[in-house]
């Protein structure tokens, strides 16, 4: 039955509609990887046995494995912390009831940093996650149960959030694509939210194709999500053979002039360069000037967002609630102050005050108003961009996954992890990580995965899953991790 | 430049009890982080729109017709401390 | 209780009205008063972690018609914005308001400015369990979110009122106003109206503002003339001791029928407001324009204008019945079944003489629509006055019955023998005998003086209990002493 586990979702379902392979056959090996589970990846299984909602289905119910930041009614949903430990939601995700209705299966709810606040998975109240490719090794964040588990093959899919690259980073560090598509294009109702004008639902997954499945039977305009757009025109099976007539751009500032690129990660691209130029495409340089300050605005406008989603959390109507003072004069706040502080973890305390700070009076115009102008410029950055070219490529991650502990006493340096990624969500466009290759760290080390990042103008993930298709083909990346 | 009052200042406006040790360490975390966001004053952006809303749209607006509540036992099931139907806490003295 | 003539008050109105909307301002849950606590209560208002905001449409319109309504300039694109601090009843740990970029502004009513009209929601209800009720010295507090997501619209006006009376006066005409747009209940009482004042006091001719202090929780008209009085007081009282007033918040108790400082908090509030993610900008179209321009109806200042140039009522009258939602209402009514009345003498029929009656026998606000005085029976004692059935006297004997005991006034008339006198013959009898006992009275008027006619007509009077016409009596005496 192992190499039902190397088969994609597109294979799979084909053999199950023709009565090759059974669908609860596939849904239970999925259930017995998964509950082997020795990286982290998982919070909750479902195991085996799990009802099927029906093979007649577009998703002829095939297991799915979904971000423990999306609310499953009755399935403890903690968004990887403690302040929502034996949490319940008494509602489901719209993205997760969609699937359901298009007849997947949730096999369990991965591990993650919590509130989505991290690139290494190492951010969860509930234990790190780790590198299928190399334990001691990051899988990289904040969706790092969701990519360790499809790379490991204990999952055939899943799907994550992305705000700043949670979805695209690990994807890169563990050798799976992984997209976050135009903001608006999936809702974000029942997706506990870190930063709202930049949270995204997206897939996680072994091809490009069944990326463009699970964006298919999610994307849509939700009445419940005032944002929700849903894509024009829906979303068509990927296809391209080749790039002719196609033109691609290579911003400058997030390849070979970003913070902190490893030699490995650059060789790897200069070489997925040339193939792009094989399959007949145009490959220039380019500029996106203000993506230098990519990060200094991300982390203004993100941690803003955050200090007030995260308000909610305060002990009163659900999650835990912790002791609080004696004296009846300071009751009320201890209990706030305590719950929060005794639930929440570093990061996030970390970007609640940094959030708190950023709006609060007297500083408002210094860091958040200027932020917001910093984002109008790497939008128009973008537009003026894509005048020219039909895609803009990068690596997704300056460096593969690095060792668990190595960033985590410099948050700034685990910050610039998302160098090449922050940018696209805070000009709202969609953006893709596909393997590329290996390589070794700066330093020596293990063979690991290097992810390239596709990204195009709102609204086009048809032709940017094309683009991936043709890219992915020529590359022919089929290595996988050893540990399993 | 964020010192330990000012962190002081903040953590109380988010509610957050933090201990002598976190508050200094906090201080020299958030002024790391800050001189680098601090990198965009380099920009000159007199004249630039802050972007609030990366979706252009507008009047996305719901009909004024009822659906039903949750049922209130679902609603108290996760409240740390329910009183007869409501949601008890701590009074707030001020 | 009036301000010493060298100071002068400046008096601004904040007041929040509760739409009748049958849903809440964010989600659909049914907006309904009186019921078990939380029994209307949802994921999204009970701010479960994912939840979204979706905007009340009715909310939208009412907000409109209120802002056209005070004459505002309608902002082509309005934003809602975050309003963050932390409080049991405010589940999110933000309200969402709107800020720098309110629904309307730069309106009118009367002659006070409004600075602003925007679209918000109310907080949950919290009832303090302890010794007294009160927040002080409670041992715990419960929370209802029945009420809480309510639509609210905030006015704002310019401290253009220059006392308690004046506040009072316009007060009510805001709510005659708002009443007759048929979009909230506006009960004071119930608290669908609220009205806070910002007070502040400064030497009369001075051009600088004094200090402003805001005063909350006075939930009558005659609570906010009393508090805003007693307020000017005081400050008048520190400025007279060389001393400055300092800004502060006074909560009104209407048990004592004073102000007390609300704590000043250690914990400062600084709302840090940012613009709100999850919604979009409002751009009220032309045809949402006009729409709710065609649903305004006729407001107090055109209805004044009408009353005193088509209905002939004299200017005091009509601006009393004009400005009053309830008299005005009961005025048009009356109207109605009128036929023969003239609309002069219903009016002052209803604001001289029910007015008083009502004001008797009842306490403080007048609503003749919750007397057992029906508008039919009103205008059909109007008419019987007018057409001498009744005299003024014995109509408000009548008057007084309709009051205590409901009725028809013909009824009325005919059970207690009140019926004016229209046979002369009888009247001229009783006149000739009255005459006869007063052979003094009638000396003095046959020797010139006309004056002392009144112990005859007075016991013309009490003979005929009111039923004669005292025109019609002086008239008959006359004629009599001058014939004899």
């Amino acid at each position: 039955m192992n190499d039902v586990l190397e088969l994609t979702v597109g294979q799979a379902l084909e053999r199950i509609g023709a009565g090759e392979l059974s669908s609860d056959e596939y849904f239970d090996v999925y259930a017995e990887a998964a509950a082997g589970d020795e990286l982290g990846a998982y919070l909750w299984r479902a195991g085996q046995g799990s009802p099927n909602g029906g093979s007649d289905t577009p998703l002829r119910g095939v297991p799915i494995a979904v971000k423990d930041i999306f609310c499953t009614e009755g399935i403890e949903t903690t968004a990887g912390s403690r302040i929502l430990e034996g949490y319940r939601p008494p509602y489901t995700a719209t993205a997760v009831r969609r699937l359901k209705e298009a007849g997947a299966r949730v096999l369990g709810k991965t591990n993650m940093d919590e509130f989505a606040m991290g690139s290494s998975n190492e951010n969860s109240g509930y234990g790190p996650v780790r590198n299928p490719w190399d334990p001691e090794r990051v899988p990289g964040g904040s969706s790092g149960g969701s990519a360790a588990a499809v790379a490991a093959r204990m999952a055939p899919w899943a799907i994550g959030t992305d705000t700043g690259g949670s979805i695209r980073q690990p994807a890169s560090l563990c050798g799976v694509v992984g997209m976050k598509p135009t903001y608006g294009a999936i809702s974000r109702y029942g997706m506990i939210a870190f930063a709202s004008s930049l949270d995204q639902c997206g897939p996680l997954t072994r091809d490009v194709t069944d990326a463009a499945i699970l964006l298919r039977a999610m994307e849509g305009r939700d009445p419940c999500d005032s944002t929700s757009v849903g894509i024009d025109g829906g979303i068509q099976l990927p296809s391209r053979t080749d790039l002719k007539g196609l033109r691609f751009g290579v911003p400058r500032e997030l390849s070979a002039d970003a913070e902190g690129v490893e030699p490995g990660v650059m060789q790897v691209f200069d070489r997925t360069l040339d193939l792009i130029k094989d399959l007949g495409a145009e490959v220039d340089e380019c500029e996106l000037p203000h993506s230098r300050h990519g990060i200094a605005a991300y982390y203004v406008l993100a941690p803003a967002e955050a200090s007030a989603n995260l308000a909610r959390y305060d002990g009163v109507r659900y999650g835990r609630r912790a002791g609080r003072s004696e004296e009846p004069e300071t009751a009320l706040v201890s209990m706030y102050e305590r719950t929060r502080a005794k639930g929440f973890g570093a990061e996030v305390k970390r970007r609640i005050m940094l959030g708190t700070y950023a709006l609060s009076s007297g500083y408002y115009e210094a860091y958040y108003g200027r932020a917001q102008r910093v984002r109008t410029k790497i939008a128009q950055d973008f537009a003026t961009a894509f005048e020219r070219y039909d895609y803009l490529v990068t690596p997704t991650s300056p460096t593969v996954a690095f060792e668990i502990g190595a960033r985590a006493e410099n948050p700034l340096a685990m910050y610039m992890s998302d160098y090449c990624t922050v940018p696209m969500p805070i000009a709202g466009i969609p953006a893709i990580s596909i393997p590329a290759g290996l390589a070794q760290p700066d330093g020596g080390g293990p063979d690991l995965p290097v992810g390239l990042q596709i990204t195009s103008p709102a609204f086009t993930e048809s032709g940017l899953l094309d683009a991936a298709f043709a890219i992915e083909g020529a590359i022919g990346f089929d290595a996988s991790p050893g540990a399993s | 430049m964020i010192d330990r009052d000012q962190v002081l200042h903040v953590a109380r406006l988010a509610r957050l009890e933090l201990t002598e040790e976190e508050l200094e360490r906090m201080a020299g975390e958030l002024s790391t982080i800050l001189d680098h966001v601090e990198q965009m004053n380099e920009l000159d952006l007199d004249g630039v729109e802050p972007t609030s809303h990366v979706v252009e749209l507008e009047n996305v607006l719901r009909a004024d017709e009822p659906r039903p509540s949750w049922p209130r036992e679902r609603m108290l099931e996760a409240a740390p401390d329910p009183d007869e139907g409501a949601f008890r806490v701590p009074s707030p003295q001020a | 209780m009036a301000l010493p003539n060298e100071y002068e008050a400046v008096i601004g109105l904040e007041i929040h009205v509760q739409l009748q909307t049958r849903t809440k301002m964010f989600c659909g849950c049914a907006l309904s008063f009186g019921d078990e606590p939380n029994v209307h209560t949802c994921p999204v208002c009970l701010a479960h972690p994912g939840t979204l905001p979706t905007v009340n449409e009715q909310a939208v319109r009412f907000g409109l018609q209120i802002a056209l309504a005070l004459e505002c300039e309608i902002a082509p694109r309005s934003i809602f914005h975050r309003k963050n601090y932390f409080y049991p009843d405010n589940p999110k740990g933000y309200q969402i308001s709107q800020y720098d970029i309110p629904l309307g502004t730069a309106g009118r009513l009367g002659d006070v400015r409004i600075h602003r009209v925007h679209l918000e929601e109310d907080a949950a209800k919290m009832i303090h369990v302890g010794q007294s009720g009160r927040i002080h010295g409670s041992a715990h507090s419960l929370v209802d979110f029945n009420r809480g997501g309510t639509p609210l619209v905030e006015i704002v006006t310019e401290p253009d009122l220059t006392s308690p009376e004046e506040a009072r006066e316009w007060a009510q005409l805001l709510r005659t106003t708002v009443k007759q747009l048929g979009v909230s209940d506006v009960n004071m009482e119930e608290g669908s109206l609220r009205v806070d004042a910002n007070v502040s006091v400064r030497p009369a001719g001075a051009a600088e503002l004094g200090t402003k202090t805001e005063l909350k929780n006075m939930n009558s008209f005659r609570f906010l003339e009393r508090g805003i009085a007693a307020e000017l007081e005081r400050q008048a009282a520190v400025l007279d001791a060389a001393e400055e007033v300092v800004q502060e918040t006074f909560h009104f108790d209407p048990r004592s029928g004073s102000l007390t400082p609300l704590r000043s908090k250690e914990y400062a509030h600084d709302y840090r407001y940012f613009p709100e993610p999850d919604l979009v900008p409002l751009a009220p179209t032309e045809d949402m324009l006009d729409e709710a321009r065609s649903a305004l109806p006729e407001l107090p200042a055109r209805r004044r204008e009408r009353y005193a140039s088509e209905l002939d009522l004299p200017d005091d009258t009509a601006k009393q019945l004009a400005f009053d939602a309830e008299l005005a209402d009961f005025f048009e009514r009356a109207l109605e079944t009128a036929d023969g009345a003239e609309p002069r003498t219903i009016a002052i029929w209803v604001t001289g003489e029910l007015v008083a009656r009502l004001r008797e026998a009842g306490d403080g606000e007048v609503d003749p629509s919750s007397s057992k005085v029906t508008p039919q029976a009103l205008a059909s004692l109007a008419g019987m006055v007018e057409a001498k059935q009744v005299t003024t006297g014995a109509a408000r004997q009548v008057l007084a019955t309709l009051v205590a005991e409901g009725g028809d006034p013909a009824v009325i008339v005919e059970r207690e023998g009140l019926a004016q006198m229209s046979d002369s013959g009888e009247l001229e009898a009783i006149v000739a005998e009255a005459i006869e006992a007063e052979p003094a009275a009638a000396e003095k008027v046959r020797g010139g003086n006309p004056k002392a006619v009144g112990p005859i007509v007075g016991a013309v009077m009490r003979k005929t209990k009111g039923r004669a016409d005292g025109g019609e009596v002086t008239r008959l005496i006359r004629e009599k002493l001058d014939a004899g």
